[in-house]
This record gives C-alpha cells, sequence and structure tokens, in this order.
C-alpha cells in the first residue's frame, strides 16, 4: 500500500484500525542470492538498493534482535556532509544527496529536517582550519557557510559568547545539514525493501560461518543453516566479532559513546550545534527534548551504557557552551557501541574471503551515511567491486599506507 | 567503572589514562620483511567481547603504567599486574 495523504483519509473512516503491517515476517529460506547480516539503517538501506537498483531481489536480512534496535536507534540523528579529504567528502556528499529525496524514494516519512549544522570556532587558528574544510566541501559541490559572530548572535543568542577562555568567534554551517527521525528511516527502509520482496528475518543471530576453499557458503543461525551466494556484514559495533568468524582480525576496536535526551522543553535550538572547544553536540528533537552528546568513554567497551565522568565532562562542556543548559533536568542517557577504525574512517568493500563483504567501522558518524553507504554497499555487492564512491574505504588500506585519517590523529581509535 | 590500580588500590576512573590492547608486540626488526608484523602491531586487534588484557597508566596518581585483564562487556576486573618486565623490558627506566 502506498501512503498518501488521500490514505490517511480512508484510513481514517475505520480509525487507523487496518493499516497493514510495515513489513512481512517471512520464514527464511535456505538459500539466498545475497544475504545481509545486520537488520540497521545500513544492512536494510543495502537490501533496499540491491533491490532497487541493481534487480538483485532474492536478498535476505538477518537481525539478531529487532530492526534498527542497534545504533541506528542509539544515535544523534545528526545528517551532514562537512568532512574535509578526498576519500570522505564526495561519499557524504553523495549520502546527503539521498537523503534530501529519502522519503520520496521510500515513500515514507522519514522526518528529514535540513536546519543546519552549525560547529562553532573560538580561535584564530581553528577559523582558519574551519574555512579549508568548508573550501574543501565547496569544491566537493556541498554547501558551506561561514557565518561570524554577529551572525550567530542572530540564531544563536544563548551561547556564552563572551567565555574567557573558549570566546565564540564564529562558526562554519552547513544550512543542509540537520536531523532526520532514525527508527522511521530504519523502518522506511525495511518498507521499501520488503515490498521489493527482500526477506528481513529478525530474531535470528549469526553463530558461524561456512567458508570452502577460501569463499564463503553460507551461515549458521540461531534459525538454522542459510546458504549465500554472497554476504555482506553491516554490524558496526560488532564488526571484529563477526570477522572473527571468517578468521579476520579488523583495524577496529569497539568502544562506547553515550548520549543523553533533556525533559522536554519549548523550542530553543532551531539547529545543530558542535562546540569547538570541548566535544559537545546538541540539537532539539520534535517532542522538545534536547538531545545532546560528546566524547568516547575512551576504553574498549561492548556494554551499551557508559561511565560516569565522561557524562559529567560532557554536561560540563554544555554548560560552558550554553549556560542556560543549567536548569534543564536530563531525563534519559545511553550507550551505543561504535566500530572504532584505527584511522576514524569506516571499511566498505571486499575481504580476504571470496564472496564476504564488510560494511563496518562507522566510528560515531554512521547514521549520517545510512543511505550512501547502503547505495555504495548494494553496488559493491552486486557487481563485486568497489564504486568509486567508496573506492577509498577499502580494508587494505592499512597495509598500503592509504588511510584517510580526517584528526590527524594516528592509530588511536579511542582519540579518532 | 574502579580501577585496582597495583600501587593506589581501587581508584576513580577519571584518575587513569587508557593505552588499549596489551597483547600486540612491538616488532624488533626495521627490515621490509618484517612489514606485516608492524601491521600486526600497528593495526590490527582481536578487539575481544569478554575479557580483554590493556594499559592504564594511572595518571593522576602514581603514574605508573599497568597491564589490566578486565571483561569488555560488564567491565569486570579479573587481573591486574605492573607493566613493567613485560617483553623482558623495564619500561620504568
Amino acid at each position: 500500500m502506498k501512503h498518501s495523504a488521500l490514505q490517511i483519509f480512508r484510513q481514517a473512516w475505520s480509525s487507523h484500525r487496518k493499516w497493514p503491517r510495515t513489513w512481512s515476517s517471512p520464514e527464511p529460506k535456505p538459500a539466498y542470492d545475497v544475504v545481509i547480516v545486520g537488520g540497521g539503517g545500513h544492512g536494510l538501506a543495502t537490501a533496499f538498493y540491491l533491490a532497487s537498483e541493481h534487480g538483485i531481489r532474492n536478498v535476505a536480512v538477518l537481525e539478531k534482535g529487532w530492526i534498527g534496535g542497534g545504533n541506528t536507534g542509539r544515535n544523534t540523528t545528526i545528517v551532514r556532509s562537512n568532512y574535509l579529504l578526498d576519500g570522505n567528502e564526495p561519499f557524504y556528499e553523495w549520502s546527503l544527496k539521498l537523503w534530501e529525496g529519502l522519503e520520496q524514494s521510500l515513500n515514507y516519512n522519514v522526518m528529514m529536517s535540513q536546519r543546519g549544522v552549525i560547529n562553532l570556532f573560538h580561535s584564530d587558528s581553528q577559523r582558519d582550519g574551519f574555512i579549508r574544510r568548508g573550501n574543501a566541501m565547496l569544491m566537493h559541490g556541498a554547501d558551506a557557510k561561514l557565518m561570524d559572530r554577529d551572525e550567530l548572535e542572530k540564531v544563536l543568542p544563548y551561547l556564552d559568547f563572551d567565555n574567557a577562555r573558549f570566546p565564540v568567534l564564529g562558526g562554519l554551517c552547513q544550512p543542509r545539514g540537520g536531523t532526520a527521525r532514525h527508527d522511521a528511516v530504519a523502518w522506511g527502509f525495511a518498507r521499501a525493501a520488503d515490498q521489493l520482496g527482500v526477506d528481513i528475518i529478525q530474531n535470528c543471530e549469526v553463530t558461524g560461518m561456512r567458508i570452502k576453499d577460501g569463499a564463503i557458503e553460507g551461515l549458521d543461525t540461531t534459525r538454522g543453516f542459510i546458504g549465500a551466494g554472497k554476504v555482506g556484514l553491516a554490524v558496526a559495533g560488532n564488526s571484529s566479532r563477526l570477522a572473527s568468524m571468517a578468521g579476520l582480525r579488523l583495524p577496529i576496536e569497539s568502544h562506547v559513546l553515550q548520549a543523553f535526551v533533556s525533559e522536554s522543553i519549548k523550542p530553543l535550538v532551531d539547529t545543530v550545534v558542535t562546540f569547538g572547544a570541548g566535544h559537545f553536540y546538541v540539537s532539539q528533537s520534535d517532542k522538545g527534548g534536547l538531545v545532546f552528546g560528546g566524547d568516547l568513554d575512551g576504553y574498549n567497551s561492548y556494554a551499551q551504557r557508559g561511565n560516569l565522568p565522561t557524562a559529567e565532562h560532557i554536561m560540563e562542556s554544555g554548560m560552558a557552551m550554553m549556560p542556560c543548559l543549567g536548569r534543564v533536568r536530563v531525563v534519559r542517557h545511553w550507550g551505543g557501541v561504535m566500530d572504532m577504525t584505527m584511522d576514524g574512517s569506516p571499511i566498505i568493500g571486499l575481504t580476504p574471503v571470496t564472496g564476504l563483504y564488510l560494511n563496518g567501522g562507522w566510528c560515531y558518524g554512521g547514521f549520517k551515511a545510512t543511505p550512501g553507504s547502503g547505495w555504495v554497499f548494494a553496488y559493491t555487492l552486486a557487481r563485486g567491486e568497489p564504486h568509486q564512491l567508496n573506492a577509498a574505504y577499502r580494508l587494505d588500506r592499512f597495509s598500503t599506507g592509504r588511510i584517510i585519517d580526517e584528526k590527524g590523529m594516528g592509530p588511536q581509535p579511542n582519540l579518532h | 567503572m574502579r580501577i585496582p590500580c597495583p600501587n593506589c588500590g581501587e581508584r576513580g576512573l577519571e584518575e587513569f589514562s587508557y593505552r588499549g590492547d596489551a597483547t600486540v608486540t612491538r616488532p624488533t626488526s626495521i627490515e621490509p620483511s618484517s612489514e606485516s608484523a608492524w601491521l600486526d602491531y600497528v593495526y590490527l586487534r582481536d578487539n575481544p567481547y569478554g575479557p580483554h588484557w590493556e594499559f592504564w597508566h594511572h595518571i593522576s596518581g602514581c603514574r605508573a603504567w599497568f597491564r589490566l585483564k578486565r571483561d569488555t562487556v560488564t567491565h569486570k576486573v579479573l587481573a591486574v599486574a605492573l607493566a613493567a618486565g613485560v617483553d623482558g623490558e623495564d619500561h620504568r627506566s
């Protein structure tokens, strides 16, 4: 059924009790052409683009829990393409372009809101760095706008502009950036993929991989063996665990990143703001809660919860940037497990095992990449080779020295 | 999470800094033939779901480096030892 205003009107006559299920729950078939492991945004997007762009419809998405229940449901919903390096910016800009048409291509409201993303700067050298990044974005066809203090005072009057240590001198704004509703992204991709014939199989955990003569044959799961011509891993946070089933060690550490939501307040933050001095960023959800976060806790962790020193640091950074936050109460906080790569950039491409493809290493930037990641991963799975947009994200870049280190931190996963 | 320093006992997490996996070994050779050993040391990690040997530095305390065996799922500490003497080298000298 296609969603439309007429359909809402029609369903109202039956008190909205007769809407069909958004996606079906089929039993797994014995084998598929392509099996995607991981029913988050990236896995579902991959399945959707395999079916819609490449005509490969004998596809299953295996999810150990419920779809969108991992990092797709645990992020802070920010969408942007404000990167510096050649390997990154064209990919993220393509992803942002897909976001802009996503609701039409999925026929689903993902509540995409291009409210702008503003990165604040506090020193001359930081401003120079941001101008350079803004120019790189413009040269790759993205949008960027340098804002001075006067302009910022009009849109963000509550900032502590005259902070003695970190005065706000200006900001780099990407007006086309913004937020989207994270759950709806998973549901929208699932619905669209399901309508094209993709099997979405929940509560199905992969327990092993069958590899013969260096090629993948299928997966052992909690619902039996499932044969596969090709397997795509889209399980960021747990990529190392899945890859170890194929005998691979990855340049990845799993780390925990926390996020917070305040009580609902009247409209205050109508954009996304990031603090350039500490690590703090904030936006306001449509329900009125301030959604914010900061740095990683900094130690290897698969626990989806963080520790208090980091929470305290994030609150302090928030207070330094927006002193008015002091009266707002936090109502929820949680942690998500991040695949932190050794250079801070994702890995999308082939692995040493024939037929096994990897999409992971998203660090804490995976949500914005959801459509772009699915699009290039579908291409890579269908053609057996990477698209130009993900060619730089190959797994073997660490052995060839072609790393993509946006922040120049070196091989320290907890610093990216 | 509380971290047991071998010298100071159990202290708050904020007193420590983290250096990562303590099981990787720095190659002694700089010959081109040792390339894959360097790749292993610099980039590749087991990243276990469960017990993990890792380096911590009691930066705001006694400043000792030590190794901790910690469960990455439950944060339970299973073992601790001073880092000095790892690989036969005394890191304090």
